[in-house]
């Protein structure tokens, strides 16, 4: 298998381990443990199964677009991800680290999040199972993401806006680590992608593997073959962690997407910050530097070490799309197939559109990781007055 | 893993200053900030046993707000490690200094030419609060054979059977660390900073000091009746940050000389 467990330093190839103060290490081991627990419990399985269905609306289903592929000439599908409850794939990664921190004792969540997204998810998750929940979030996307701060708080949760560094995801996600370190024996950090130390990268892609399984039955069901490819944005990278997972021991081509302005996989540059060792942004020095993007949700220096390591041996790819390919993949899919994607899914959308003269007559599966209400607000600002054309 | 057991500059002197009964006293002030250099001067002369020097790093997650403004401020005014470290040749204290900074800065130019470059510029220890026990060991050695002293950070959640190993990893003295949480002073000297201090000292002979919550002259003496001293740094750094300068560092620690010497 090309995405199996870490090794027991919690790493992917090179990539990965546990780069945390101290103070956090038994916190570490101790989740780790218990998420081996669990995963092996049934009762527990069947339970976040049950959730992930009975609440969250799963399985998403697969969309073939008709009207795009004939645009294109290019076979696309989509997998749902945005019809999930709050709106995103994250609901799958929250519901398993809650239930998972329920079972632990912790009566307390935070979380860091970016688009807010993750943020909502959580704070969902927090109502469900009644428990206490902070989230973090940059003071630049409390701005941009105002209805999402809105979200949060009637679902219960506290939002606190981060004025430090960047004041975006990067800056959530210190805050978040500094919470925990004071924290640590009453609260789980619910962390969103599949980054930071052993064993998040693992333990969230193992929660959003239930992505690959459903679209590689669903691509079974519909085509009696795997796609050709599978393509996903990746700003950490959960979403494609989830759905590469359930092809990753095919022949089908995996291609990440990452924003121009946060192209850690495509500089190619190993750094530790966030407790893992994996491509980072940084300055000659080793400071890391601020990501760039329209969507909020990808604006991260870094990357999951799991794609690090599958961009290292060569099994998945990690090309960059601009804002001005993302804007246009945005309006094409909300006109030609009725539905308005997540800035951070167009990115995967914007790369078919790119290639789609390489990519004739292909099947390509995509995962249309959220959707985009949160952002129409923002794109009315981009668009201007275009939008009456 | 053979480490060289050789023991380097930072321990020595802190030893031989225990071992004459007296309290240690370790000063951080944050390199690259506006004043940085007159501060270490000062604080060095106003009676600090060492010289903890901030290199500031983009994300200090191991930091409260004073010692995160100042390394944002230094950063902010051209900071480099290159840059702070370049200076500290040149500083007259006539005590050890370490630095303190985050793991990437010493992983992105490559172990072995970071600590040489430490070693190079008159510092004897290091400080890594994002590099773990488990993950130090390819770093220790490197520093170890540049000889350069790695300081552990010792937690309150750090399990009995890790602290061991832990504090016989750490070179320099123990960081025996206060409380659960982030640097910063705090009104009260918190329960687990005797805690943690006791428990180092029953398994390494090598000095122990609290470093993290200590916010007045007081605590400082409370921490050390059990902790062979104190590692003092939001509060000096406010100082800075505050306008106090120099002279306002001087004053600062000389008052926690003062009432440790005075037990």
């Amino acid at each position: 298998m090309v995405m199996t467990d870490p090794n027991m330093e919690g790493r992917f190839g090179e990539f990965g381990g546990r780069f945390v103060p101290e103070t956090l290490i038994p916190a570490c081991e101790e989740l780790e443990t218990a998420f081996r627990e669990a995963w092996a419990d049934p009762s527990f399985v069947n339970e976040f199964h049950r959730i992930l269905t009975d609440y969250g609306g799963r399985p998403s289903p697969l969309t073939e677009c008709y009207r795009l592929s004939e645009q294109l000439g290019v076979r696309i599908l989509l997998k749902r991800e945005d019809l999930n409850h709050t709106g995103s794939h994250k609901i799958n990664n929250v519901i398993g680290q809650a239930l998972l921190a329920r079972r632990m004792g912790k009566s307390r969540l935070v979380a860091e999040t970016g688009a807010g997204q993750h943020g909502v998810a959580t704070a969902t998750a927090a109502a469900l199972l009644d428990m206490d929940c902070k989230v973090y979030m940059g003071q630049v996307d409390v701005e941009r993401q105002e209805l999402n701060v809105f979200r949060m708080h009637l679902l219960g949760s506290e939002v606190e806006a981060v004025s430090s560094g960047s004041q975006t995801l990067k800056d959530a996600v210190n805050e978040a680590l500094r919470d925990w370190v004071a924290t640590v024996e009453n609260t789980h950090y619910c962390l969103g992608s599949v980054m930071g130390p052993h064993p998040y990268p693992w333990m969230v892609r193992t929660f959003h593997h239930v992505i690959g399984d459903e679209a590689h039955e669903q691509c079974l069901k519909l085509m009696n073959r795997v796609p050709d490819v599978v393509v996903a944005c990746v700003g950490g990278g959960s979403n494609a962690a989830g759905i590469f997972s359930g092809f990753a021991d095919t022949d089908a081509r995996l291609v990440g997407v990452e924003p121009a302005g946060g192209a850690a996989v495509g500089r190619g540059v190993p750094g530790v910050v966030h407790g893992m060792n994996s491509y980072l942004m940084q300055d000659e020095v080793g400071q890391v530097q601020e990501a760039e993007s329209i969507s909020a949700g990808l604006d991260y220096p870094g990357v999951g070490p799991e794609h690090a390591y599958l961009s290292s041996i060569g099994r998945a790819e990690y090309p960059a799309v601009n804002d001005q390919e993302v804007v246009e993949a945005f309006q094409l899919l909300s006109k030609t197939e009725g539905i308005i994607p997540a800035l951070e899914s167009a990115h995967a959308l914007a790369w078919v559109v790119r290639e789609a003269p390489a990519l004739q007559g292909q099947a390509v599966l995509l995962n249309l990781s959220g959707r985009g209400d949160k952002d129409v607000d923002q794109m009315m600002d981009v668009l201007g007055t275009e939008s009456n054309q | 893993m053979n480490l060289n057991t050789d023991v380097g500059r930072m321990e020595s002197v802190l030893r031989g200053r225990r071992d004459d009964g007296a309290k240690l006293l370790v000063v951080y002030i944050t390199g690259g900030y506006e004043g940085w250099e007159a501060a270490v001067e000062t604080a060095a002369a106003a009676g600090a046993d060492a010289i903890e020097i901030g290199i500031p790093f983009s994300d200090p997650v191991m930091d409260g707000p004073v010692i995160q403004e100042a390394s944002q401020a230094a950063l902010e005014a051209g900071a480099t490690p290159a840059s702070v470290l370049a200076a500290v040749p040149n500083l007259d204290t006539g005590v050890p200094h370490a630095v303190m900074t985050y793991y990437n800065l010493a992983h992105h130019p490559g172990h072995e030419r970071f600590a040489a470059t430490l070693a190079n510029s008159a510092i004897d220890a290091a400080i890594l609060p994002d590099l773990p026990l488990v993950e130090s060991g390819p770093w220790r050695q490197a520093a170890s054979e540049a000889g350069v002293e790695t300081i552990m950070l010792a937690a309150p959640t750090t399990p009995d059977d890790r602290l061991p190993e832990l504090c016989a990893a750490s070179k320099g003295f123990v960081y025996a660390v206060g409380l659960l949480g982030v640097t910063g002073e705090r009104s009260a000297l918190a329960s687990t900073a005797t805690q943690i201090a006791q428990r180092c000292k029953s398994v390494t002979d090598k000095p122990v000091l609290v470093g993290v919550g200590i916010g007045s002259p007081e605590q400082a003496v409370e921490a050390s009746v059990v902790a062979d001293g104190v590692i003092i740094g939001s509060a000096v750094v406010r100082r800075l940050l505050d306008g106090g300068g120099a002279d306002g560092v001087g004053e600062l620690v000389a008052s926690y000389r003062a009432a440790l010497d005075a037990g």
